[in-house]
C-alpha cells in the first residue's frame, strides 16, 4: 500500500484527505515531521485560509524546507488550494506575500470586465476543468478521466491567472479563465478540493497515488 | 447553483419540523448523509437543532462517521460557541461551520474564526423571520428568540465581521414545502457580496423557477424536508439549478 504524507502544518481539513486517500486505497501519513514525510512515496500538500497565515504556519515548524527538499528528490507532491497557492512565487492576499517559489508565477485576485453580472467572492462553486493539451506526465495522469461533466469543488477568493506557462487545466469564474490545476517537474497541485469534489476527485487522488 | 442537504439533528437523529416547531424524527445522520452522497449533492449541512448544551460530542461523533464515507464539504451548525468549538468540529471533519447565536452574542467570535481558519470556513447563519411592518428580524434558538436585529443591517454586520458565507433561512417558511420567501431572498441577494445559501420552505420545482425572477440566482440552495420524504432527488434539484443557470446566463 502506498504510503502518502499529508502535510500537517495545523491548517485544512486533514481528516478529509486522509479519509479520501485511504478510500482510494493508499495509506495517510498526517505529519508534521519532515523525516517522516520525506520517508514517504507521495505527499499531499493541503491547505485552506489566508495565504499570509499558512506560509508563517509551514515556517513555524520548519516545513516550508521540507518541501523544497521533497521537490529536489523529486518526490511526487500534490498541492490543494492554498497549498497549491503556496507554491508559487508570490500571492497578492491582502498585501504582497512571498511564497515557496516552485512554481514560477503570480497569485492574484479576480478582476473581471466592468458591467460584468455581479459577482461575490469567495468562489463557492463546483465547476468544470479543461485540461489543457500540454498536461502531460504526473499531471497528465493526474487528469486522466475528467470529462466535460465532471464537476470539482472550488472555495477561494485569489488565483492563478491560466496563462501561467505550468497549468495544466483551466475553469473560469465570472467569466474570468483561472489555473485549475498547475504542474512542474514532480508537483502537481489544484485550485479545487479533490478531497471535496466526489467521485471526480477521487478518481483524480486515485490517479495520483496509482 | 450548489444543492446543499440540510440535516437537523437531534441527538442521534434527523428531525423534521414545521417552521422549526413539532419536531418528527425522520431518521439516522450518517445514513441519510451517505444517501445524499451515493445521489450527487453538493454539500450537507449538519445542524445541531437543540444546540445540545450537554451532548455536543455526539454530532461531532456523527461528523466523523459520516466522513468516512463522504466526499463533499460539510458544515456543522447549532451551538458553537467558541473558538474551541470551531476548533474541534473542523477536527472531526468539517469544513465549515454555520454560526448564529454565537455571532448574535459576540460578534467579535466570527472576526476570531474568520482570522484562525479563513473567512471560506465561516457561514454567517441566519433565522429571518418577517414582521408586521413589511420587514424581517434576525432570530436565534429556532426561530424562538428575537434578536432585535434587523436581517439586512444584519447581513452586512456579518460581512463586515468576515463571514465567508450567508446561510438565510426564512422561519416562516421552514418545513412547509410551500416555497421560499422570494421577497427576503431578493432584498438580501441585493445586498449581500457573498454567496448565498438560501433555505426553508422548498417543496417543489416552481419554488425554485420563482427565484430567476431575481436579478441573481442564489449561490446555493439547502433544502431537507423534499429529500427527507423523497419528495425529490438531488439529481432533480441540480438538473433543475443547472436548467435555470442556463436561461440566466443566456438572458
Amino acid at each position: 500500500m502506498m504510503r502518502v504524507g499529508v502535510i500537517d502544518y495545523g491548517v485544512g481539513n486533514l481528516r478529509s484527505v486522509a479519509n479520501a486517500l485511504r478510500h482510494v486505497g493508499a495509506e495517510p501519513v498526517v505529519s508534521g515531521d519532515a523525516e517522516t514525510l520525506l520517508a514517504c512515496e507521495r505527499l499531499v500538500f493541503p491547505g485552506v485560509g489566508a495565504f499570509a497565515y499558512g506560509r508563517d504556519a509551514l515556517a513555524a515548524k520548519g516545513l516550508d524546507r521540507m518541501v523544497r527538499e521533497a521537490a529536489d528528490q523529486e518526490i511526487p507532491l500534490l498541492g490543494i488550494c492554498v497549498g497549491m497557492q503556496l507554491l508559487f512565487d508570490r500571492s497578492h492576499e491582502f498585501g504582497e506575500h512571498e511564497g515557496l517559489g516552485l512554481i514560477p508565477g503570480d497569485i492574484d485576485a479576480f478582476s473581471p470586465d466592468e458591467g460584468a453580472h455581479p459577482f461575490r467572492l469567495p468562489n463557492v462553486n463546483w465547476l468544470p476543468i479543461a485540461p489543457m493539451p500540454k498536461a502531460d506526465g504526473l499531471a497528465g495522469r493526474l487528469l486522466e478521466g475528467v470529462t466535460e461533466h465532471s464537476r470539482f469543488y472550488f472555495v477561494h477568493s485569489y488565483h492563478a491567472p491560466s496563462n501561467n506557462p505550468f497549468a495544466v487545466a483551466s475553469a473560469q469564474y465570472v467569466g474570468q479563465p483561472f489555473a485549475a490545476a498547475v504542474a512542474k517537474g514532480s508537483i502537481v497541485a489544484t485550485q479545487f478540493h479533490p478531497e471535496k469534489s466526489g467521485p471526480d476527485g477521487l478518481k483524480m487522488l486515485k490517479n495520483f497515488v496509482n | 447553483m450548489r444543492v446543499i442537504a440540510r440535516l437537523d439533528v437531534k441527538n442521534e437523529w434527523v428531525i423534521k419540523g414545521i417552521q422549526m416547531e413539532g419536531l418528527r424524527k425522520v431518521g439516522d445522520p450518517v445514513e441519510f448523509a451517505k444517501q445524499y452522497y451515493d445521489a450527487g449533492v453538493h454539500e450537507i449541512i449538519f445542524m445541531d437543532a437543540v444546540a445540545s448544551l450537554y451532548d455536543r460530542n455526539t454530532l461531532f461523533h456523527i461528523i466523523e462517521a459520516a466522513c468516512e464515507n463522504v466526499f463533499i464539504p460539510i458544515i456543522i451548525g447549532g451551538g458553537l460557541r467558541s473558538l474551541e468549538d470551531v476548533s474541534s468540529a473542523l477536527l472531526a471533519g468539517a469544513d465549515k461551520v454555520a454560526i448564529n447565536t454565537a455571532a448574535v452574542n459576540n460578534l467579535s467570535l466570527v472576526s476570531q474564526v474568520a482570522g484562525r481558519f479563513g473567512s471560506q470556513c465561516i457561514v454567517g447563519s441566519i433565522e429571518a423571520k418577517r414582521q408586521s411592518d413589511g420587514s424581517w428580524q434576525a432570530y436565534v434558538d429556532n426561530g424562538r428568540e428575537p434578536t432585535g436585529l434587523n436581517v439586512l443591517d444584519w447581513v452586512r454586520e456579518l460581512e463586515a465581521a468576515g463571514v465567508g458565507e450567508i446561510l438565510l433561512t426564512s422561519v416562516d417558511q421552514d418545513g412547509t414545502k410551500r416555497g421560499f420567501d422570494v421577497e427576503l431572498f431578493a432584498a438580501v441577494n441585493a445586498i449581500t457580496t457573498r454567496p448565498l445559501i438560501l433555505s426553508g420552505g422548498y417543496g417543489a420545482p416552481e419554488h425554485l423557477r420563482a427565484l430567476s425572477a431575481c436579478s441573481q440566482l442564489p449561490n446555493a440552495i439547502a433544502v431537507g424536508s423534499v429529500l427527507h420524504y423523497n419528495r425529490a432527488t438531488p439529481a432533480d434539484l441540480i438538473a433543475l439549478a443547472e436548467g435555470l443557470e442556463g436561461v440566466a446566463l443566456a438572458a
